[in-house]
């Protein structure tokens, strides 16, 4: 299979000599030509960083990188004539049109809007009946659509799209999401950011960062799988109670609040029975206690506790 | 036993020219509850809490917070609230003990008193080491806890919480999450919003908006029950699937 973005110990830092912060600690990963790849992590993890580095537009300190086997630092100019950037930040010009922002994109590249009409079809459809609106008027969701689009226009072979979802309810998240699923059986491959946990299990591959280092590169699905010990979800009439408890007992590992239930770690050695005994004693009542399966985030939190 | 309401809104309404972004919603807060406050972007959520917090006079209908008027006692609402968001809550520039002092200022503390309540934080939240450094310097998660306690620093009766967690980490999720609780119990109204649906499930009651309606109002077990979800992620898909408008 085709490689389509290379990295090699990529080191980042910012600040002076005195005061160095160090955005990207060593990071290193490939991604597959045609694949949906997620680095999921929250803010200050590195993910910006690491989309304007592979975007050209910044240099890294240490390291390699290349996009569709151009180098990032010595051969930039190919590398933006083949990667579409979204930044988090809305960066169309709010004084131009919707389409005044698709045109401009299209004719720095070369291109026009006609020639790969076809691949933003979809989504543009949605927004075509405000092309003449300006930019700065539109609402956050047509925002966003109007953005991707004026990142595909020019046919990139690799979308970099750096926290597309962020602040967007959980509707049109949703949609974002199917949007990119169409645009993958496409061909693209797609590099997307995300501080969202829950949205690791619609990409193909995953990398959770976090502060800088990758802590783990799969499947989500491999992922989940290398969680470590068995899990319970647990609730009670009192929750916080619940937790304050859980995790003062002896046998917990770890406990952790999870939407109606607790996730609960326990040591080998502990077990079910003696667990309610000590909940009984704390005069709990209405507990419900099963094994659960783990999601990214459970995963996510194990490995933040192990570094 | 009577509870005491904290916020009680009644038709309360927001129009901007033909525009009408918020559209009577009427609900009560009780003392010491935490209450959710959802609902897609654009649904009117900014603008209602910008009306409670006495930011915004109101085009029609009746609200009162900590007893005064949303109309005529903005000023009193605004001294008996506390707010934080994630995008602005702290001065970046000004060190961890500046920031308090500068909060204490503003909500009228004396000096003595607010040395006091800065001795007394900075041991609590074990940032005494930290007192003379940058907050833009703090990890998130420092950060977070210090912008939450700065924001009821002068006890008020309610905090508003606008999505506070956004992009935060998980962990750091959770642990602001027990200081809300924290907050609950010593009595403080917590009134938050949240794009993250498992937080939904941490609020006592949760109201969904749509369109400017209050479409749904309840515990988050009955808004399961009565919209047959097995999660809030699917009582909120349900409601706001149905939404006509998309703005910020």
């Amino acid at each position: 299979m085709m490689i389509a973005i290379t990295v090699k110990n990529i080191v980042k830092t910012y600040g002076t000599k005195k005061e160095t912060i160090t955005a990207l600690d060593d990071i290193s990963f490939e991604v597959n030509g045609g694949e949906l790849f997620g680095i999921i992590g929250p803010d200050g993890a590195g993910k910006t960083s690491l989309f304007r580095i592979l975007t050209t537009l910044l240099l890294p300190k240490g390291g390699t990188a290349s996009v569709d086997g151009f180098d990032v630092v010595k051969d930039y100019k190919q590398v933006r004539n083949r990667v579409g950037y979204m930044p988090g930040r809305f960066s169309l010009y709010q004084d131009l049109s919707v389409e005044e922002n698709l045109e401009f994109f299209a004719t720095i590249f070369n291109t026009s809007i006609q020639e790969n009409y076809n691949l933003i079809k979809e989504i543009y459809v949605q927004i075509e009946p405000f092309k003449k609106r300006r930019a700065g008027k539109l609402s956050g969701g047509m925002k966003q659509k109007l953005a991707l689009c004026c990142a595909l226009i020019h046919k990139p072979s690799v979308l970099f799209l750096d926290e597309p979802t962020t602040g967007v309810d959980a509707v049109s998240r949703k949609e974002f999401w199917d949007m990119l699923q169409n645009l993958k059986k496409q061909g693209i491959t797609i590099l997307v950011s995300t501080p969202y946990m829950d949205e690791a299990a619609l990409c193909d591959r995953v990398a959770l960062i976090q502060l800088g280092k990758i802590m783990s590169i799969d499947t989500p699905q491999e992922i989940v799988k290398s969680f470590k010990g068995q899990l319970w979800a647990i609730r009670s009439t009192k929750m916080y109670a619940l937790l304050k408890d859980l995790k003062q007992y002896e046998g917990t590992i770890s406990c952790n609040s999870f939407g109606e239930f607790h996730h609960l770690l326990l040591k080998d050695d502990a077990n079910e029975k003696e667990l309610l005994t000590y909940l009984n004693q704390q005069q709990h009542t209405g507990i419900e206690l099963k094994k659960t399966a783990p999601v990214i985030e459970d995963c996510f939190m194990q490995l933040m506790n192990k570094n | 036993m009577i509870k005491e309401i904290v916020i009680k809104a009644e038709g309360l309404t927001k129009r901007f020219g033909d525009f009408i972004a918020v559209n009577k919603i009427s609900f009560n807060v009780e003392k010491g509850e935490i209450f959710g406050f959802l609902g897609a972007n654009g649904a009117g959520k900014t603008t209602a809490m910008r009306m409670l917090c006495g930011l915004s006079i109101p085009s029609s209908g009746k609200a009162a917070v900590a007893g005064f008027d949303v109309y005529k006692q903005t000023e009193n609402i605004k001294q008996n609230i506390g707010y934080m968001s994630q995008k602005f809550s702290l001065y970046e520039d000004l060190t961890v003990k500046e920031n308090i002092r500068f909060y204490a200022g503003i909500y009228g503390m004396g000096r003595a008193s607010a040395k006091e309540k800065m001795n007394n934080l900075l041991v609590q939240l074990k940032m005494s080491n930290e007192e003379n450094n940058l907050v833009k310097s703090l990890p998130l998660g420092w950060k977070q806890k210090l912008a939450f306690s700065v924001a009821i620093l002068h006890q008020p009766k309610i905090v508003f919480l606008d999505e506070p967690t956004g992009g935060v980490d998980p962990v750091t999720r959770r642990e602001f999450w027990n200081l809300i609780y924290d907050a609950a119990e010593k009595g403080i109204t917590v009134f938050v919003t949240t794009h993250y649906m498992d937080e939904a499930e941490y609020c006592n009651r949760v109201s969904i908006m749509v369109d400017g309606v209050i479409e749904a109002l309840d515990t988050p077990s009955n808004l399961k029950k009565n919209y047959k979800a097995a999660s809030m992620d699917e009582v909120f898909l349900q409601l706001a699937r149905g939404a006509k408008r998309s703005s910020d």
